[in-house]
């Protein structure tokens, strides 16, 4: 098997899936109660905290949560809360997740005014536009670290910049969210100077349903789920601890030695890149060309992804006809897939419906090589031309 | 009569058109019977049984389902929720005011209207007494109530019989037909669109018991699209038992057909290899007919031309049960045996795949058979009959 579609969910760690089973069977306690059992598991909580902690920035508070879609609702819906009297306006891209737009519409409907910044063709979004969009009613600004579907990296430093400049200048208290979903063991977040990062253990070969939220010490936010007062009020709720711990292990894990692991991954995605364009005519390019391994690599590519259109074809049929060799891939985006209709990232993109139809994400893990690559651009390159020769007539 | 039997809930069962039947009501009554007892499976003490020309079921309806159960059965034609009591009048009169204050007590009616009848033309009291004396009874014992014979809240029926008397109220309809497994075996092209299950219900209902083939494109066609098709069945089943279903990829003829005979005849060779693999998969299956969903003039395929077409390739004769049927009408019937939900679950389907952008409406068979003569028909056919997939879809 080859599972290219590390960008919808990956496998997780063997250590990791162990270890959530041993603190399922002995550390059963919760870590909220005064008793010894109590005490273990606020340990095993304490040490997930840690271990999570080191992959971020300094100076800020780890939240945990169930995942990348309760990360970014909590920052959007919690800053505006907290901000009501400051303004009513929001800003984001058009190529954000769903956990973010549809929390914007929802924002809309009671009163918010939302700005999605416009991409260029590479789903890249122009800071000028930012600088331009910035009021001072303006009480949070939300841009994505690396785009899921095709993998730009966006200027998420500049972007920081600008918005620390523009309250430095005019007295605002804007806040500054990033998505970095599929950053996280990607790109080395510990530099970014965010008010707050949302990720999800299940992209990075941690545990499903659970996540983190980054919280920049000093961010006046409130929180979202309100309950018992876990996570410092932050995020009510008894802790998913083999979550937490498995999520903690994750996060060591994958970022270790990052950067070899980087390098590694962007040889692997250049090799399939490479290997597909010389066999196959007609192949487009979805993202940047170039690839970039680190934040201030804006305007690049993501190792993790790799978009092509193949024109010609449809990309259903082609994942269909890959996974019979056991290659698993997405068309846009997985979250989507169950849904018709075109993928909006790269409709903004300016993608026509026949070259969107074609388009087939590979994104990739750390541990696939580029002899793995030989077997993929073979099969790939069999089934475009079987279906290029076939073809549909829609 | 066991000592139980008080406990049980008593049912009263008419059958539609089996009461018709000449010579051959016994038989048809026996399968109604084993059918209802087969629905009611689920409960340990089900008993049923004919009784002067009507099925008397009595069962502890433990899940509130047993009459939904007996009405969904082919061959009912209404079920009545009752009570037994004797033949005295003072018994029977007794026997429906209780029977009135419960539903006064439940639903706080105001008004009625007796409806007696004597089945039994040896009992005294003629039915329009009858029907005076238990009103008066009942106006008596509930101070509530009035008499309406117009619009009453509630109309109570009291029906004497040779050795007891029936009191109910409601007729909750059955959808009628003919007892499942009286009228042959089926066998039905499966689409997972919303005219195919309706076909294959409406023909279960008239008593054929169905089997069914289902046509795919995988890798054109998701495994989703296949779930959906099982998941239809599955709804099926709860009316008609376990569906054996067939299951055929069509890609390797739809291949050989898209390169080598002209785009506009795509979707009709495909209908006719479709029609040939069924009968020879019904052949093989003890099948009698074929039964397609197909619509009079729906589809490009549907045509009366294109019928005709279709319709050249079998000898076996092909059902079409919806074919004069508007489609608004199937989606309704749709709905309301509860595949219509699935239907319309958005996944491609092997029809969809190959679609002409100008498909023939009027095609001659002269034409359609001179582009079949660039294929090897009876080895696509054979070889897709051998690569046949068997499920068996069980009630949920």
């Amino acid at each position: 098997m080859i599972y290219l579609d590390n960008s919808s969910t990956t496998r997780q760690y063997d250590e990791v899936t162990q270890l959530m089973y041993d603190v399922a069977m002995n550390t059963f306690g919760n870590p909220s109660s005064l008793h010894a059992l109590g005490y273990e598991a606020s340990n095993v909580l304490k040490e997930a905290r840690e271990r999570t902690a080191r992959c971020f920035p300094a100076g800020g508070e780890i939240f945990f949560n169930s995942g990348g879609t309760e990360g970014d609702n909590t920052a959007l819906v919690s800053a505006c809360r907290k901000m009501k009297r400051r303004g009513k306006r929001i800003i984001t891209t058009a190529v954000e997740h769903p956990a973010i737009l549809e929390v914007c519409k929802q924002l809309v409907q009671d009163g918010y005014i939302v700005e999605k910044l416009p991409v260029d063709s590479t789903a890249c979004i122009c800071t000028d536009d930012l600088r331009s969009a910035l009021t001072e009613d303006t009480v949070i600004v939300s841009v994505m670290s690396v785009n899921n579907e095709v993998g730009t990296i966006e200027p998420v430093l500049a972007c920081n910049d600008i918005v620390r400049a523009f309250n430095e200048q005019h007295g605002t208290g804007i806040l500054f969210h990033t998505d970095a979903v599929q950053a996280f063991s990607k790109l080395d977040l510990r530099g970014l100077p965010c008010d707050m990062i949302s990720v999800s253990g299940h992209k990075f070969h941690g545990p499903k349903g659970v996540g983190a939220l980054y919280v920049k010490r000093g961010t006046n936010i409130g929180p979202f789920v309100n309950g018992g007062g876990q996570e410092s009020g932050m995020r009510s709720g008894t802790e998913n601890l083999p979550g937490v711990a498995g999520l903690g292990l994750a996060c060591e894990m994958s970022c270790a030695g990052l950067e070899d692991k980087m390098r590694r991954m962007a040889e692997v995605n250049d090799y399939l890149r490479n290997g597909l364009l010389s066999e196959l005519p007609d192949v487009l390019m979805n993202g940047p060309e170039e690839q970039g391994l680190t934040y201030a690599d804006a305007g690049k590519r993501c190792p993790g992804v790799l978009n092509l259109s193949f024109l010609g074809t449809r990309g259903e049929v082609l994942l269909h006809t890959i996974e019979q060799d056991g290659i698993y891939v997405s068309t846009g985006s997985a979250c989507h897939s169950h849904k018709t209709g075109d993928s909006y990232v790269l409709t903004a993109m300016g993608r026509t419906h026949k070259e969107i139809e074609g388009a087939i994400r590979f994104s990739f893990n750390e541990f696939q090589t580029v002899q793995d690559m030989d077997f993929v651009i073979d099969k790939v390159t069999q089934a475009v031309r079987r279906f290029r020769k076939l073809g549909s007539f829609r | 009569m066991d000592n139980n039997t008080n406990n049980k809930n008593l049912y009263i069962v008419r059958c539609g058109e089996v009461a018709l039947k000449g010579m051959n009501k016994p038989y048809f009554e026996r399968i109604l019977l084993e059918r209802v007892k087969g629905a009611l499976r689920v409960y340990q003490d089900a008993e049923a049984k004919w009784k002067e020309g009507l099925m008397l079921v009595r069962v502890t309806d433990s899940d509130g389902k047993a009459i939904r159960r007996i009405a969904n059965v082919f061959g009912v034609a209404s079920v009545s929720p009752a009570v037994e009591t004797g033949r005295d009048m003072d018994e029977i009169s007794q026997a429906a005011c209780e029977y009135m204050m419960d539903i006064v007590n439940r639903e706080g009616i105001k008004t009625f209207k007796v409806k007696a009848k004597r089945a039994d033309k040896s009992f005294l009291v003629e039915s329009p007494d009858i029907s005076r004396i238990v009103g008066a009874a009942i106006l008596k014992y509930c101070k509530v109530l009035k008499v309406d014979v117009h619009k009453p809240d509630c109309e109570l029926y009291v029906d004497v019989r040779r050795e007891a008397t029936y009191i109910f109220r409601d007729k909750i309809k059955g959808f009628g037909g003919l007892p499942l497994g009286t009228n042959g075996r089926g066998l039905i092209l499966m689409s997972g669109g919303i005219d195919s299950p309706v076909a294959a219900f409406m023909m279960a209902k008239r008593g054929m018991t169905i089997e069914a083939v289902h046509f795919h494109s995988y890798p054109y066609t998701s495994q989703r699209a296949r779930q959906k098709v099982e998941d239809l069945c599955r709804v099926l089943a709860g009316y008609m038992g376990t569906i054996r279903m067939y299951i055929i990829n069509l890609l390797p003829i739809q291949e050989q057909i898209v390169m080598n005979c002209p785009e506009d005849e795509t979707t009709l060779l495909v209908r006719r290899f479709m029609m040939r693999i069924a009968e020879q998969v019904a052949v093989r299956n003890n099948c009698m007919m074929l039964i397609t969903g197909e619509d009079l003039g729906q589809v490009a395929s549907q045509t009366a031309e294109a019928l005709v077409v279709t319709d050249k390739v079998v000898d076996m004769p092909v059902m079409r049960p919806l074919i004069a049927m508007d489609k608004i009408d199937i989606m309704d019937k749709a709905r309301e045996i509860g595949t219509y939900d699935l239907s319309i679950l958005p996944y491609e389907d092997c029809c969809t795949v190959f679609l002409p952008k100008h498909p023939v409406t009027k095609p001659k068979l002269r034409n359609i058979e001179r582009s079949e003569s660039a294929l090897d028909v009876e080895a696509l056919v054979n070889a897709a009959v051998d690569s046949l997939e068997v499920v068996d879809i069980t009630p949920q």
